[in-house]
């Protein structure tokens, strides 16, 4: 009993760690979709902030300056989205698809450059990373009996941008949903020029949200690279971008049904781990890769109505025009 | 009257011509920059560049062999292109592609190449077309986007193929998940043996028949969108959807067959790949050229004509790179993607950026000189 509560803990606590980064860009994905601009490019800002915070935590030894530095790298490149997309009423899709491929290209470039170990930045040691906080009584309390361990494995003992990420989440539908900010984002996502019409500046609101994103991948950068592992290594988010996406559609653009769809996607991807190889009763094995596939074929599922539908933003994608 | 948004004023070799060169010489600035900020001279390097992709017999036979699979991918965006629709999903097309090319050559055993070309062509534009039409089918009928879907459709494809790899077709008392190799009758003839036998020493290289075969694509292609009528509808369709349906045009249809057809381009990539070098089925062949093929055709304006020399560009880009890598300890062959990342953005997210001081700049000119014919 105890071993299978301490397996299913263990079950959780990866679904809770590998749920951040898809959670913190799929902040950022909604910040930028509701406000009408497609957020194609989580995975490029994501990537360039996980080479800027791993390069600067192993120069400087500090996982805060990193941390700085992801932010600004991220944030250069949402610049550029928003630059294209809204000040140049360029294609969205194709500003995106050059910003993910031009991160891609140059922090594998940089870090063959700087650092000379194969497109990967040197290990880091504990104190340029962020560690574990253990939260008050965590010990003491690991007696109890059920919620003893769930709060000392699962609760406690998590670096400070796990705690950050879930936090952002109800922090995320408080402004989008009770502040005024949040009522003019979501409304110039879907009525531009009912915006325009009230006197309100659109390019500047969505400016806003697509450097709002820019700052939350950073984090989710960060978190790749100076948390959750130890260093950058070429490609490491990996699609991680696009899952985040997803996640978003089917969370169908609103905070809470998109953490669980972070965390649904982060399960299969903790499950698929420790399902290699194992014969499920009834059922026989699961081949991995099947389990691998799950989020990208219910995203597909869930757009195509098949389970639910999605509707998004109005006017995304569509660049803003002042008529006359 | 302001000059400014008014399409047609630039004449056509400043759209087809000055706009790609630009964006080029803008791209290589920004890579230029790149190399000077890790340290290396980057007259030094472009010149390694140009020798290792044209210096060479070989180095330009390899540039072909990359420009073959990018011939494929750049038509295959491009076709999607013109029908109004953004196919991301090439590289996860041409893996499918592969994959048909690969199961044919396996079940055809010792055919000749020649009477096995037909059919490992159909299996791949069938593959690849499949990978592409379900998206297709999913816009048409499901209102869901297709840039997302061909986005998930890649990440499908790699996790299928790796289960199909690793669970079936791998070669038994192997570790690496390959198949076995295909049966060597299959193999397409490679450029040196087919210029060989017509006298002419050309250096070993991958170059082989595909290169042919993408030319041909390429006509095919020109034929098709501007000289037919479901071509016709397919530009109707990509300009005004609306005007099309008023028309009598059903854009259902053509966004269906639209994307079957670029994924079955996409797929070609595979017979290029598999049939003609690889010879055997293998984890991630299309390497990225997929999604190169965006570049590709974004740089060539959707024109077989453009994507040809966009196509060679990048194969050079890529084989020049390789020897710049070899050359220089510090400079990775990834400065191929940076400079395709730049491409993408100034050809086609900025693509406004120089038209307003070109279209000024014509505009000056026609004021001081008489207008020519």
């Amino acid at each position: 009993m105890a071993d299978s509560l301490l397996w299913l803990l263990s079950l959780l606590d990866s679904t809770a760690r590998l749920a951040v980064p898809l959670l913190l860009a799929a902040l950022a994905g909604f910040y930028a979709e509701r406000a009408g601009i497609i957020a194609l490019h989580l995975e490029g800002k994501m990537l360039a902030g996980a080479f800027a915070a791993a390069a600067t935590a192993a120069v400087t030894g500090s996982a805060w300056l990193g941390l700085l530095a992801a932010i600004a790298a991220s944030l250069a490149l949402a610049a550029v989205h928003g630059f294209a997309s809204i000040s140049q009423r360029g294609n969205q899709v194709v500003s995106a698809v050059a910003i993910n491929t031009v991160a891609l290209g140059l922090t594998a470039v940089l870090a063959n450059a700087w650092f000379q170990i194969g497109g990967r930045t040197p290990n880091l040691p504990a104190d340029a990373r962020f560690g574990e906080v253990t939260l008050p009584l965590a010990q003491s309390l690991s007696g109890v009996p059920v919620l003893g361990p769930i709060y000392a494995e699962l609760v406690s003992g998590h670096n400070i941008l796990v705690y950050l990420a879930f936090l952002l989440v109800p922090a995320t539908a408080w402004v989008a949903y009770r502040t005024r900010l949040g009522l003019r984002l979501r409304a110039v996502g879907e009525n531009p020029s009912a915006v325009d019409t009230a006197g309100i500046n659109v390019a500047r609101l969505r400016y806003q949200a697509v450097l709002i994103g820019g700052v939350l991948c950073g984090f989710a950068g960060a978190y790749l690279s100076t948390a959750q592992g130890a260093g950058f290594q070429t490609n490491m988010t990996a699609g991680k971008g696009y899952l985040a996406l997803a996640a978003l559609i089917l969370g169908k653009w609103r905070p809470v049904p998109t953490l669980l769809a972070c965390l649904l996607f982060a399960f299969a991807d903790a499950l698929q781990t420790r399902l290699q190889g194992v014969a499920l009763p009834g059922i026989g094995q699961v081949p991995v890769q099947l389990i691998e596939a799950l989020p990208y074929i219910l995203t597909v599922l869930l757009l195509a109505g098949f389970v639910g539908k999605a509707v998004p933003p109005k006017a995304i994608g569509q660049p803003y025009v002042k008529d006359r | 009257m302001t000059a400014r948004g008014a399409d047609g004023r630039l004449p056509w070799w400043a759209t087809a011509i000055l706009m790609p060169v630009l964006n080029v010489a803008v791209a290589l600035a920004l890579s230029a920059l790149v190399i000077l900020l890790i340290g290396e001279d980057p007259v030094g390097a472009l010149g390694t560049m140009v020798v290792g992709a044209f210096g060479s017999g070989t180095g330009i036979g390899y540039t072909l062999y990359y420009a073959t699979s990018l011939i494929f991918t750049g038509l295959a965006v491009a076709i999607a292109f013109h029908g109004g629709l953004f196919n991301i999903g090439a590289e996860g097309q041409a893996y499918i592609g592969g994959l048909g090319v690969g199961l044919a050559c396996l079940a055809l055993g010792g055919w000749p190449w020649w009477l096995a070309l037909p059919v490992t062509v159909l299996a791949a534009m069938a593959f690849g077309g499949f990978w592409g039409l379900v998206p297709g089918w999913l816009q048409a009928y499901r209102g869901s986007h297709v840039v997302i879907t061909t986005i998930m459709f890649n990440f499908i494809a790699s996790a299928l193929m790796v289960y199909l790899l690793v669970n079936w077709l791998i070669r038994p008392g192997q570790m690496s998940p390959e198949s076995r190799e295909i049966d060597p009758s299959l193999f397409l003839p490679k450029a040196d043996e087919m210029l060989g036998a017509l006298g002419l020493e050309v250096a070993n290289s991958p170059l082989n028949l595909s290169f042919l075969l993408a030319l041909l694509a390429c006509v095919a292609v020109w034929l098709y969108v501007w000289h037919t009528r479901p071509g016709f509808a397919l530009r109707t369709v990509g300009a005004n959807e609306d005007a099309a349906r008023y028309a009598g045009i059903d854009p259902k249809h053509v966004i269906i067959i639209t994307m079957a057809l670029s994924g079955g381009l996409a797929g070609l990539l595979g017979v290029n790949e598999i049939q003609g070098v690889q010879h055997r089925l293998l984890l991630n062949f299309p390497a990225g050229l997929g999604f190169t093929g965006i570049a590709v055709a974004l740089m060539g304006r959707g024109h077989p004509a453009g994507i040809v020399p966009a196509a060679i560009l990048f194969g050079a880009l890529y084989q020049g790179g390789a020897e710049l890598a070899f050359e220089y300890q510090t400079i990775s062959p990834e400065l191929v993607i940076v400079i395709q990342g730049v491409v993408i953005l100034f050809a086609g997210a900025l693509e406004h950026l120089f038209r307003p001081a070109l279209l000024a700049l014509f505009a000056r000119r026609g004021k001081t000189k008489p207008v020519e014919a």
